[in-house]
């Protein structure tokens, strides 16, 4: 009797996850994205956004988040292909950026929304790509990211249209513009906390600041 | 000032996000300060955020919080601010899928989307139709339109990108936005252009001719938008692909010119068209290679992964035009990304010749341990090819895979590389010990249950026919001790095929089957006793048919056949016979799965075609007046019996049952303006046929498939007239020619059916209708039909089973046959069974070859047929020896192939 036959046939009903790399053609579609994601340098999610059903639970789409964290925070590489997918990505000191596409999108597309988006960023934080700036305006990297893509269309592939849309506000005035007074008052407030070193080294930062 | 101060605090926190460990029932309770009025912007727009932020990190959130925190949001419209606006917008997308009653927004939204403020207004819609249902569309519908073709390119793409969303469930509607959406193709800015083309497509799809229209306008006036030329490639190469062109066509044209487009992005997308595409020669490749070959000397890492990722397809059906890339392909084996190093390598495997494989396999193994297991399966399955390809090298391929069978991995991974040795031990004699060897090592330390259980049936076939069988017993009778019982179960399988087959090991391996009669699991002690009985019996028949070649049924029938028994108890025994039989997967798909193999690689196909089977059984059953045949013994393929384009188009399936066949046609009628009654197929009957009864498809309107039936019984069964048993051999053969014509035979058949004209738009028919008939190309029952395939994994052991007593032989000249191959394809396809062993393939540069095919004939007689092949300057000689349980068969079957 053939007993190896029927617990086959039983095994394959537990289904095991199939690995495209074959590619193939794409059914045309404007839709090209299927997530664009920042993690920290932990791999813990600052933003995230998945456009399709390819990972339909919060759980999940975690577990994709530290996978490809894990595969990808050493090797600067740029370009991998993670469970299936296409995920081009870009770091910088404690950020990475990650735009992910299906196995047979155009890499090159991907690419290009990934620069787009870093370059927006970077721009609204004034090239000071770090978590802490990140952070400091997150109202407008999320709108930086809603004007990228909506819902997997490429909505806007230039950074510069991108920032201007944003329209993040002016009020962070550089150092060179304010006046004497507001100064004196932002040190004033670490003099009075500090010591006598730090004191002294206060003054000279106001020194520094007012010789400039 | 603000963000210095929090800052400091932060840092005396020793925590760097200020969004970190926020409670989401507090920062709902603080969305209440929405309510407050006059509206501080600034503290809204912070306590909004910190809301997207919770949303974002995956929070769920109740339907009744949203609907509350919702309401709250709407009060923030009464703020002017830019950013706030936005982030309301948001908000408004994220929540309209939980919250309730969401449309409330859609005036204040329909306010921004019209209003001044342009900076609002592309938002603004984005979130109205994100709030939209169906039924609201009809009052948005006019400023939709005009916001697509409104000036700001923002507002334009806006309303073509949600159009593109609500299109996914209302196509009517967006229909008739088609000339806004042309107009906006011709935008002078780049997103809404690829916006507009996308939307424009989307409407048109269905309707090819648009299709081709659309791609042929817009392939002549340049396109401004690299994204947009993306998608008209795209499209351009499914047309390609639907209508089964190939570069003669003025889509491919196309395409080629766009290897010359000024943007990299569309050069490679339309490369990489080229390259999918079926019908392309390695001439039309070539263009494409060679702007590939261009960007693997990029600086930039996606370029080159992009290029040489798509060599590497290339490669796999035409090496030869990848050859010239074989210089750049080298620099990239050691590229810092070792996604492109491993495609690289991959590539030149399948490029490269046999003196390059030492070289890049060492390379290769310096970073495996680097990669990802989906590359690592891609050398996996180059070495697949490369084993096939140069079979010499099997000593270098399999060291580095016994390498990699010992390295981490996923099942996936490891399933990939036990398929690769199993493949090459069967294709190639010499590697078949070093094979066996790495494998029974492997399942030393195996945690995967089905890979061990697959590698132990490998094991069990193989085995005992090498030349020392008993080196193996050690490693199987190891996994009874250690192991879980689905793998013990396994062992003991696999020890009692050794003990059947080699007469000296059979002592012993009864000893060790003694043993496992003491296991804890049901399962083993069951198979251990069967088998310890079978074995002591000494009758080589007997364990030929229960251990070597086991049961020949299809699982899925089996147990509808047992819970059909048991729902009905009868006083007969259950007779196994009446279970279909597992049918043999069609020949095209063995080319990756090797039938016969372990099974757990193959009941995907195994289901697939017993569901087929069963299909048919229980669409036949259906019918009254066929439901007592008894149980279906094979259907065929369907066949054409008119050309696809004709007026009514037909195919035919045979169903072949033992005392009857039953035809059954499959009408479409594809004329419009006509309506069939009554439609039946009336068939001439071969001589001994008759038919029985025909049963009429009662109605076939236009398009719409109907079936008809026309029950055949055959002639009065040689097989079945015991009566006949007694003639001696001399008369059988005097009457063989009888026999062949009893059961094969030709049938004209003709279409008679009642045909009322109709209106082609309402499909009324008019009350009167006239007779008309259809001739329809003759059907053939062959001795294929009367036979089904069954795969015996021990050829030799089932032909000493049947015995001699029936045993014909002839010999043939097949002068018209000019190789081997060409011979073992067309005896198969005459006579109908099943290669077994492999048989069917022929070693290279052999000129004398033995087919060994199995089956069963119709009433359930095993039948074996072997064909001695020898090539000679005249054509191929044939000695064909059949053996069968029935006189009659074997008779039949000698017969067919004349």
């Amino acid at each position: 009797m053939n007993f190896n036959l029927l617990r086959a046939s039983i095994d394959t009903r537990r289904h095991v996850k199939t690995i495209n790399m074959d590619g193939g053609l794409l059914e045309p579609s404007p839709y090209s994205i299927k997530a664009i994601t920042i993690l920290d340098n932990d791999g813990n999610r600052l933003l995230a956004k998945y456009y399709d059903e390819t990972f339909p639970t919060a759980k999940e789409q975690k577990a994709f988040e530290k996978n490809l964290f894990n595969k990808t925070h050493r090797a600067n590489a740029e370009i991998i292909m993670f469970e299936g997918l296409t995920c081009v990505y870009k770091s910088n000191v404690d950020l990475f950026f990650y735009v992910v596409g299906s196995s047979m999108e155009n890499e090159l597309i991907l690419a290009s929304v990934l620069h787009a988006f870093y370059d927006s960023i970077s721009q609204i934080l004034r090239k000071n790509v770090e978590k802490r700036a990140l952070l400091d305006n997150l109202d407008a990297v999320f709108l930086a990211a809603d004007e990228l893509c909506d819902q997997g269309i490429i909505l806007e592939a230039d950074s510069n249209a991108i920032v201007q849309k944003v329209a993040i506000r002016n009020e962070d005035i550089p150092l060179g513009e304010q006046t004497m007074a507001q100064i004196t008052a932002k040190y004033g407030q670490q003099v009075s906390a500090a010591t006598d070193r730090v004191l002294q080294s206060a003054k000279d930062q106001i020194k520094w600041s007012l010789l400039k | 000032m603000l963000s210095l101060k929090r800052d400091k605090k932060e840092e005396e926190d020793g925590g760097g996000n200020p969004f970190n460990n926020l409670e989401k029932s507090t920062v709902l309770q603080e969305a209440r300060t929405f309510n407050e009025t006059p509206i501080n912007p600034r503290k809204c727009g912070n306590i909004l955020t910190k809301v997207l932020y919770i949303i974002n990190q995956g929070e769920s959130i109740g339907q009744t919080e949203a609907t509350e925190a919702f309401f709250a949001m709407t009060k923030l419209f009464q703020s002017k601010d830019p950013i706030l606006r936005r982030l309301v917008y948001l908000g408004i997308k994220e929540m309209s899928k939980i919250a309730q009653d969401v449309i409330i927004v859609t005036s204040s939204l329909m306010k921004d989307m019209t209003g001044k403020e342009d900076q609002f207004r592309g938002p603004a819609i984005r979130a109205l139709c994100s709030v939209t249902d169906h039924s609201m569309l009809q009052s948005i519908e006019r400023y939709m339109k005009q916001a697509i073709v409104d000036k700001v390119p923002a507002v334009s793409s806006a309303a073509l990108v949600s159009a593109l969303h609500l299109g996914k469930g209302s196509q009517e509607v967006i229909k008739r936005w088609v000339n806004e959406a042309q107009e906006a193709v011709n935008s002078d800015n780049v997103m809404v252009q690829f916006h507009a083309l996308g939307l424009l497509y989307h409407i048109r799809k269905t309707d090819k001719l648009a299709v081709n229209k659309l791609v042929s306008k817009f392939s002549k006036q340049s396109l401004k938008s690299p994204y947009a030329y993306c998608l008209l490639i795209r499209i351009a190469a499914k047309l390609i692909e639907e209508e089964d062109a190939g570069s003669e066509s003025p889509m491919f044209d196309f395409i080629e010119s766009c290897l010359r487009h000024k943007s990299e992005m569309v050069i490679y997308e339309a490369a990489h068209a080229i390259v999918q595409l079926k019908n392309t020669t390695a001439k039309d490749l070539a263009p494409a290679v060679s702007v590939l070959q261009l960007f693997c000397s990029s600086p930039k890492p996606t370029l080159r992964f992009a290029a040489v990722r798509t060599l590497n397809k290339v490669a796999i059906k035409h090496p030869a035009a990848v050859t010239a890339c074989n210089l750049d392909l080298e620099n990239l084996i050691t590229d810092v990304n070792r996604s492109i190093a491993t495609l690289a390598i991959t590539t030149l495997l399948k490029t490269g010749n046999e003196s390059s494989v030492d070289r890049l396999m060492k390379q290769i193994s310096t970073f495996m341990s680097e990669i990802s297991d989906e590359f690592k399966i891609v050398v996996v399955q180059a070495i697949r090819s490369l084993c096939s390809k140069f079979p010499r090298k099997h000593n270098v391929l399999m060291t580095f895979l016994a390498q990699m069978l010992r390295d981490e991995g996923g099942f996936d991974y490891k399933k990939e590389i036990v398929d690769c040795i199993i493949t090459t031990i069967e294709d190639n004699v010499e590697a078949k010990e070093a094979g066996l060897a790495h494998l029974c090592e492997f399942i030393e330390d195996c945690e995967h249950t089905v890979l061990a259980t697959k590698i132990l049936h490998l094991l069990g076939r193989e085995g005992p026919r090498t030349p020392s069988p008993s080196k193996y017993i050690r490693f199987i009778y190891n996994r009874v001790i250690l192991e879980n019982a689905a793998v013990r179960a396994a062992a003991v399988s696999a020890i009692a095929k050794f003990g059947a087959h080699c007469d000296d090991l059979l002592n012993s391996c009864v000893v060790l089957l003694e043993r496992c009669q003491l296991d804890t699991d049901d399962e083993v002690r069951d198979r251990a006793t069967f088998y310890v009985n079978v074995l002591k019996q000494k009758q080589k028949a007997l364990s030929s048919a229960y251990i070597l070649n086991g049961l020949q049924v299809s699982v899925v029938g089996l147990e509808r056949a047992l819970h059909q028994y048991t729902l009905e108890p009868s006083e007969a025994p259950f007779d196994l016979k009446s279970v279909p039989l597992a049918t043999q997967p069609i020949a095209e798909q063995k080319v990756r799965d090797v039938p016969g193999e372990v099974p757990s690689s193959k009941p995907t196909q195994d289901k697939v075609a017993a569901s087929r089977q069963d299909v048919y059984q229980e669409q036949l059953a259906q019918v009254p007046e066929l439901a007592n045949l008894g149980a279906l013994f094979k259907s065929s393929s369907p066949v054409e019996v008119t050309e696809s384009e004709t007026e009514y188009y037909v195919q035919c399936i045979k169903h072949t049952f033992n005392n009857y066949i039953v035809f059954q046609f499959d009408c479409t009628n594809t004329l419009n303006d006509q309506q069939l009654e009554r439609v039946t197929v009336e068939m001439e009957p071969a001589e001994g046929f008759e038919v029985i009864k025909y049963i009429p498809c009662p109605l076939l309107t236009y398009n719409k498939p109907g079936t008809t039936y026309t029950l055949v019984r055959l002639p009065s069964e040689p097989t079945q007239d015991t009566s006949r048993k007694h003639l001696s051999d001399q008369v059988i053969i005097c009457s063989s020619n009888l026999f062949t014509s009893l059961v094969t035979g030709t049938f004209a058949c003709v279409l008679k059916f009642l045909v009322k004209d109709c209106d082609p738009q309402t499909g009324e028919p008019d009350e009167d209708g006239y007779d008309d008939e259809y001739v329809l190309e003759d059907v053939e029952v062959s001795v294929a039909d009367h036979v089904q395939k069954v795969m015996k994994p021990n050829f030799a052991a089932s032909w000493e089973e049947v015995g001699p007593e029936n045993e014909l032989e002839d010999t043939y000249a097949l002068s018209n046959m000019s190789t081997l191959e060409e011979a073992i394809t067309n005896i198969i396809q005459y006579i109908g069974l099943q290669p077994c062993e492999r048989s069917d393939k022929v070693p290279e540069g052999k000129s004398a070859h033995t087919l060994y095919l199995a089956g069963v004939f119709r009433g359930g007689h095993d039948a074996l047929v072997r064909a001695k092949l020898a090539l000679d300057t005249s054509g191929v000689t044939m000695q064909l020896t059949v053996r069968s349980t029935d006189p009659h068969v074997s008779e039949v079957l000698a017969t067919a192939v004349a």
